[in-house]
């Protein structure tokens, strides 16, 4: 240690501790102000395989109420750039990596990660063996943790870590989605096609993709059918989000109420609300898809595509019915539903749970951006 | 899609000898299909002209042929074996070529050969940069602007259009020979005059130079359902301008945002598909401005290539035996991943450590050429390691690399840089040459900024404040002022920076071992992580580790009785491929007789460091530290487990794992004793034994000083051979014929210590000076600890090497007598040799058999042991003794069918000979001795200096080849001429021999020279030659005058046409000249022989620099003009009863 930095620890809840130092918004005057400010920080610990893109992930409003640990080592070499943010802050509750990168190299960085995670009040926790963690989640599920700095002003003692990681609820069955949706709707991009986009944690790349041919409003996710139908869309577009998918029964309720009136197309937690709309279920994986190398099969044909995922739920297959809905899309590690549609010719809808508008991650699926398009286009009177 | 059940025979090409650019990983990748093809049931043919590898090995193939890969023998090959289809993707750029050959020559279309892995149109787009380039424009990718030359005034027109700085390339070339960047119109046309003359078709690229900019790789699979994925992204440390065979390179990439890979993964894979490799790995490099982010592609190879091996290694997916399976009718998504098992091939691997690649050079061997790097390949070998973060990883990689130094500095070879002021040393890093990574660290150290460092270098600033790291973790050791300073937390810290114990100690002053024994008091001991290519999320089947600092262990307990196998390294002149082949055949055998082997080695290179050749592996330095600490790992592994550890293989990766035996303790090395090794080394020791046996030796003695050398000279007269009592791998010999030399070479020796000041840094034994220090200085002082061995050298001797086995009850193996064709003082490993032996009497084979197994009983050997011979009119003199594996196992194996390195290291763990015979290991009918059944084989070495133009090409005691091949026939010189075809030396069947001969070889000589005439050759010769041949009968038809009569310092190069009364350099460049025989003068740089040899090296005219060469060539010339090309597999050779085909036991009735 250089003797600037902090000692740090992470702990699980079911008492498992790892070392560490501290970075980010953790340590001497580097208070946490989330949600709980004067408290260890908490929330349900996932890994993230990804090996690039930790800007996105951690602007990705789906890590609310998680603590991100990021199974490559070296995070944070090419700084932050307020272009690759995918929400206007963090969401998450904190970071744990391996080794945080000093000094960024990159023409576009404007930030180092440790200031970025500061400016916005993440903690984290760095030189941590994040493959003995990963390897632990792997068996053990994801869990609840608390991370705090054990030395210096505003320290904790490992006590204190436990049993805030015992304390903390994580995310089944809570509702996560009304802490991250946009206050207000707004409209952006001027495209030919009106598609009306449920923020339920929107990320930006996806306003990307459905701008290149439409004018998106962007509506809260309180929003009811009525008002969104009276928007005359072309579309509804059903963001990805945070949580539990079974604790937004008021969104698959709008859900149900739009389908068969216009066309749908959702995004992994839009996914689960969708396929719930339908009749669907779902559950809890172990410890969840989240990085940028899932092979999913479109069983409809064409190759296999190299998908970013994100997701802790999943839709339960066996809970579908055949005559309305069909699966599409399976990933090719395990087998989970990876997008669906709907059958009824009268019911235009479809879905996947991987991120098809990447941000991080490959644009093998970009295409499904130009499905939804032809799916509009035809419903277009 | 399944396998194709249209295709019964694949025929598949390998790489030939190893050569700068085309190392083992061709071995590996090639190893690996044919397996996979052989698992799917397919019939596989191989043609592999290299008889070190091991997918030689006749079990790895149905039909093995080791013939040279020349489209001629090919369809002979075709002609036998009527496969359906062609793999050549995993052969290199070797295969590709021949299988271009093949297919525009028609052979492949009238054989109803299918073309598998990559089409000839895909290799012709990729492989032509300018069809390359239209193709990329098509697509939008941008490329440097560039032009392609054919001749010189094209070429220059197209610098005067671009502007320089300019990158020339020639095109079909491998691993960038002739390849440059000219900064001024001079520069240029005469780099261009040399691109020219180095392409096959006469064709250069010329483009705008992005020297400086970031360079990246990517490795892509794609199959025919156009599934398609990156297996790895490559960062090179080393910017744009560096070849990247010779760059240190990083997986994954460090610098790149989500955005700017997503981009080049588009980028790829756009390459890939409109270059239409439809099944297969291919390697795309891609450069990118630092300021801007501006993206230009570079080049793409459709096939498995070097960085494919990396990548593999880097990972854990295999990209070779995918890219086989592939290849024959397979979809990504049909294959499992081996790793996991239980998910698909179809994904991108993450990786949760950082691995780094540094090459090793030989810059020593080839005194004259600069220790600069650029953009054509230089590098004999490369070394890489796993660690958690980047300077883990560097510090562990040039450890690894085994040239003396403990890390990244802290370390005795440190000081060579202190003599340099800070703005020389940062001038100095500037420069890419193999010592920048230590110039690099010592700036940062004395206080030059990350900016500044990375405006002058071009490095990245990331990977410059990762070395700072190294540095400011260095200041901490040597603040805690001691041992007893470093508690548990500055131990962890040291340790994650990849600081060995060697280094720690360096900056304490204290010796490594006291460091361990603190380090281990402190409790901190390295874990062993898992290579398992997902980061951890699903469970690995395969135990392929690596050591770190974190705080979990994943080796798993084991039952079975357990055999560690140290590797070989980095591949290195004298150390390559041969011992890689004798580790995994001791590895294969030790695993059917039941035991759990672990291979421990460094090479990314290697078939030992393919997952699955062992129960496990660990890639890791072969340090003291780093192989006890897997020795402590499986030691624990076994004792929970409830098994046990058998011992240590030191004795089968060359002086490596050798050096490391008498540190590891005596009970756990497996055969030989360290004690019986040492005995064979210590001079003294190895006398009285000799004398003991009644068995000669040359004359000689030991000298501490000038006086003691002449005084042993006095007694024994000139010439002499001096030579360092410890000499590694047979380096830094000399043959003196005078006292001038022995002044030198005893001054050289003696004057090793001053050499680094103001003349390199010195680290890697050359540096800019080039040679200045001879190559026995380099093998470090003389004292009396350290006293040369001055032996009187045996001119016109027949040198003899012999393989053997010995095993525990007492019985010896004759596995091979080799008669070298040149006669002793040339290394053996650049020698050509022949089994059975041409020339030796009976009676003589028959001394040396006994003088063998004397020797062996007398060393108490149990394993291998390699003895040398001279033979001097009659009298068998021993030269030296090795019980250890040699470079010519896996070619005595080839020549004779006992697989000798797996009766070896069956042997060490307690076998005897008989019960392997009774097993059926060694063939039955080996009694004794093993026999090539009528057949002889000959090998050839692989010498690399058409990569070192100005370096002379004659023979010496030095070894500097880098590889080999094997002629195989029924008649000396059929296997002769096949063994110089497979090296690339088509002997000629006609035209004009020029001769040049030292008046001692003149006599020798005159038999040759009447052979070519006999053959119907022309002979041209030097004045005095041409007289002696006229004066004894022979016909000479012109004298040539002396070179460079006209003036010196004229170059070799493509001249002018020559007129009459040309010298021999114009006679050669202008193709006037078919064969050359030309014999040194004696000891030392003779002008015009040099320049005649480099001439010859330069221009592909084949040049014999030995009397004895030049009758086997005469012998090969008539045999080829007497006898239809025949070819013949191993398996024929080695076990005649068992062919399947018919007709194949009829021909070879007609032979016989």
């Amino acid at each position: 240690m250089t003797g600037a930095e902090v000692a740090a620890l992470l702990v699980l809840a079911d008492g498992t501790t790892f070392e560490g130092e501290a970075m980010g918004a953790l340590g001497a005057g580097r208070p946490v102000t989330g949600e709980r400010p004067g408290r260890p920080a908490t929330g349900e610990l996932v890994f993230n395989t990804a090996m690039t893109g930790y800007q996105e992930v951690l602007t990705d409003p789906s890590y609310a109420g998680q603590v991100v640990a990021f199974t490559y080592p070296h995070i944070g070499n090419y700084g932050t750039s307020s272009e690759d943010d995918e929400s206007p802050r963090p969401r998450c509750r904190g970071v744990v990596v391996r080794e945080l990168a000093r000094r960024p190299s990159s023409w576009r960085a404007s930030e180092d990660l440790d200031s970025f995670l500061r400016r916005h009040g993440v903690p984290g926790i760095t030189g941590v063996d994040t493959r003995r963690l990963t390897r632990h989640l792997r068996s053990h599920g994801a869990l609840p943790c608390a991370l705090g700095a054990i030395e210096g002003p505003g320290a904790f003692s490992p006590e204190d870590l436990a049993d805030a990681a015992a304390g903390e609820p994580g995310t089944t069955g809570a509702d996560m989605v009304s802490g991250v949706t946009t206050p207000a709707a707004y409209t952006v991009g001027d495209g030919p096609y009106r598609v009306v986009a449920y923020d339920l944690g929107l990320k930006v790349s996806q306003l990307r993709y459905l701008t290149a041919w439409a004018t998106v409003e962007v509506v809260p996710a309180g929003t009811d059918a009525g008002e969104v139908l009276g928007r005359r869309p072309d579309g509804v577009f059903l963001s990805n989000g945070p949580g539990d998918p079974a604790a937004l029964p008021w969104v698959v309720d709008t859900v149900k109420a739009l389908l068969g009136e216009v066309p749908v197309m959702g995004i992994c937690l839009g996914h689960q609300v969708l396929a719930t709309a339908l009749g669907g279920s779902t559950y809890k994986l172990p410890f969840g898809h989240h990085g940028g190398n899932h092979p999913v099969r479109d069983l409809e044909g064409g190759p296999v595509q190299i998908t970013s995922q994100n997701h802790n739920y999943a839709v339960d297959p066996a809970g579908l019915d055949p005559r309305r809905v069909a699966v599409t899309h399976v990933n090719l590690n395990d087998g989970v539903v990876e997008g669906l549609r709907s059958t009824d010719p009268g019911v235009p809808a479809f879905s996947v749970q991987y991120h098809p508008e990447a941000g991080p991650g490959p644009h093998d699926a970009t295409g499904l951006f130009e499905r939804f398009r032809r799916l509009v286009e035809d419903g277009r009177p | 899609m399944p396998r194709r059940d249209d295709i019964h025979t694949v025929l598949v090409l390998g790489s030939g000898p190893i050569v700068i650019g085309q190392a083992c990983e061709f071995d590996y990748s090639g190893t690996q299909a044919c397996r996979v093809l052989r698992q799917e049931g397919y019939r596989v043919v191989l043609v592999n002209s290299n008889p070190a590898t091991i997918m030689t090995d006749p079990d790895f193939a149905d039909r093995t042929y080791v013939e040279p890969l020349d489209p001629d023998v090919v369809e002979a090959v075709i002609e036998r074996e009527h496969p359906q289809a062609l793999l050549a993707t995993l052969g290199g750029q070797t295969a590709l070529n021949l299988a271009t050959r093949l297919s525009e020559r028609g052979t492949l279309e009238q054989h109803g050969v299918e073309l598998i892995g990559a089409n000839a149109r895909a290799i012709r787009t990729a492989e032509d940069r300018q069809a390359f380039k239209a193709a990329m424009t098509e697509i939008g990718l941008s490329v440097p602007a560039s032009g392609i030359a054919h001749d010189l005034e094209e070429a220059l027109g197209i610098a005067e259009a671009i502007g320089e700085p300019l990158i020339l390339r020639p095109s079909f070339i491998l691993g960038g020979k002739g390849t440059g960047i000219a900064e001024n119109r001079a520069q240029f046309a005469r780099m261009a005059r040399v691109a020219l003359a180095a392409s096959p078709i006469s064709e250069v690229l010329i483009e705008r130079s992005i020297k400086g900019w970031k360079e990246y790789e990517l490795e892509v699979m794609r199959d025919r359902d156009d599934n398609a994925v990156v297996v790895c992204s490559i960062e090179n440390l080393d910017p744009m301008g560096v070849h990247t065979g010779d760059s240190i390179t990083v997986a994954p990439a460090q610098t790149l945002s989500d955005v700017e890979y997503q981009r080049m993964r588009d980028a790829a894979f756009a390459c890939i598909r409109r270059i239409g490799v439809e099944t297969g790995g291919s390697n795309i490099q891609f450069a990118v401005d630092p300021g801007t982010g501006d993206m230009v592609i570079i080049e793409m190879n459709p096939r498995v290539s070097r960085s494919s091996a990396l990548a593999s290694k880097a990972t854990g997916f295999p990209i070779a035996k995918i890219a086989a399976r592939l290849a024959v009718g397979y979809t990504l998504p049909e294959i499992a991943n081996d790793i996991t098992r239980r998910t698909p091939a179809c994904f991108e691997p993450t990786i949760d450590y950082v691995v780094t690649k540094i090459p090793r050079w030989a810059f020593e061997k080839f005194p004259g050429t600069p220790a600069v790097l650029g953009t054509a390949m230089q590098s004999v070998g490369e070394a890489m390691a796993i660690g958690r973060t980047f300077p883990e990883s560097l510090q562990k990689a040039l450890r690894s690399l085994e040239h003396g130094r403990a890390g990244l500095n802290a370390d005795p070879g440190e000081g060579l840089l202190d003599s340099l002021d800070d703005r020389e040393l940062v001038h100095r890093a500037s420069v890419p040459t193999p010592d920048r990574p230590y110039q690099l660290e010592s700036a940062l150290r004395r206080g030059v900024t990350v900016e500044h460092l990375a405006r002058e270098t071009g490095v990245d600033p990331w990977f410059l404040d990762q070395i700072a790291r190294i540095v400011a973790g260095r200041e901490r050791i040597v603040a805690a002022g001691g041992l007893a300073g470093l508690d548990r937390a500055a131990w962890r810290e040291a340790k994650r920076l990849g600081f060995s114990d060697a280094q720690v100690g360096f900056l304490l002053g204290e010796p490594e071992a006291r460091v361990r024994e603190a380090r281990l008091a402190a409790g901190v001991r390295p874990v062993f992580k898992t290579v398992d290519t997902c980061g951890a999320e699903f469970d690995a089947e395969t135990p392929y580790h690596y050591s770190t600092w974190e705080e979990e262990d994943e080796v798993r307990p084991s039952g079975a009785p357990r055999v560690i196998i140290l590797g070989a390294g980095p591949n290195r002149i004298g150390q390559g491929i041969e011992f890689d082949y004798c580790c995994v055949h001791a590895s294969f055998a030790l695993r059917e007789a039941g035991f759990e082997t672990v291979m421990v080695n460094c090479n990314p290179e290697t078939v030992s460091t393919d997952y699955d050749t062992s129960d496990r592996l660990y890639f890791e330095p072969l340090t003291e530290e780093d192989v006890l600490a897997v020795i402590d790992a499986e030691r624990r592994a076994a004792a929970e487990g409830g098994g046990r550890l058998a011992g240590v293989v030191v004795s089968l990766g060359g002086q490596t794992p050798l050096k490391l035996a008498s540190r590891l303790g005596p009970e756990l090395v497996l055969g030989t004793s360290p004690e019986a090794i040492d005995l064979a080394e210590d001079r003294r020791r190895w006398s009285d034994l000799c004398a003991r046996l009644a068995i000669p030796q040359p004359a000689g003695g030991t000298a501490a000083t000038l006086a003691e050398a002449r005084e042993v000279v006095e007694r024994i007269g000139y010439p002499v051979l001096v030579r360092p009592s410890y000499v590694l791998g047979g380096r830094a010999m000399e043959i003196v014929y005078d006292d001038e030399g022995l002044v030198r070479a005893l001054a050289e020796l003696a004057g090793f210590g001053g050499v680094a000041a103001g003349a390199g840094t010195g680290t890697w034994g050359q540096s800019p000076e080039g040679g200045a220090a001879g190559s026995l200085g380099r093998e470090g002082g003389l004292s009396a600890e350290r006293p040369v061995l001055v032996d009187r050298f045996l001119e016109d001797a027949i040198e003899v090497d012999v393989d053997a086995i010995r095993d525990g009850a007492g019985e010896v193996l004759i596995g091979g007598v080799m008669e070298h064709v040149e006669e002793a003082g040339v290394h053996s490993g650049d020698s050509a040799c022949v089994i059975p032996p041409p020339t030796l009497t009976s009676s003589a084979v028959e001394v040396i058999e006994g003088y063998t197994r004397a020797i062996a009983e007398a060393l108490d050997v149990k394993g291998l042991v390699n003895v040398q011979y001279a033979v001097k009119q009659g009298q068998v003199f021993v030269i030296e003794a090795n019980p250890r594996a040699s470079r010519t196992v896996p070619f005595v194996a080839k020549a004779t069918g006992v697989p000798l390195a797996k009766v070896a290291a069956r042997v060490m763990v307690g076998a005897t000979l008989a019960e392997l015979r009774a097993e059926g290991l060694v063939p039955p009918e080996v009694d004794g001795r093993a026999t090539t059944g009528g057949y002889v084989s000959v090998k050839e070495a692989v010498l690399p200096f058409n990569r070192f133009p100005d370096v002379d090409t004659l023979l010496g005691p030095e070894m500097r080849s880098t590889g080999e091949v094997m002629g195989l026939d029924r008649r000396f010189g059929s296997a002769f001429a096949k063994s110089q075809l497979a090296a690339g030396w088509r002997l000629p069947t006609e035209g004009t021999v020029f001769f040049s001969l030292a008046d001692r070889d003149k006599r020798a000589g005159l038999g040759a020279a009447a052979r070519f005439v006999e053959l119907g050759f022309r002979l041209v010769a030097t004045a005095g030659t041409a007289r002696f041949l006229r004066d004894n009968g022979v016909p000479v038809e012109a004298e040539v005058a002396k070179v460079g009569a006209d003036g010196d310092g004229a170059e070799p190069g493509p001249g002018p046409a020559s007129g009459p009364g040309a010298d021999a350099v114009e006679l050669i460049a202008t193709g006037q000249v078919d064969l050359v025989v030309n014999t040194p003068r004696g000891r030392g740089p003779r002008a015009d022989g040099a320049r005649i040899r480099t001439a010859c090296s330069f221009h592909g005219v084949p040049c014999l620099t030995t009397v004895a060469a030049a009758r086997a060539a005469a012998a090969g010339i008539a045999d080829q003009a007497r006898h239809p090309l025949s070819v013949y597999s191993l398996q024929e050779l080695h076990r005649p009863e068992q062919l399947e085909l018919p007709w194949e036991a009829a021909r070879l009735d007609v032979e016989a």
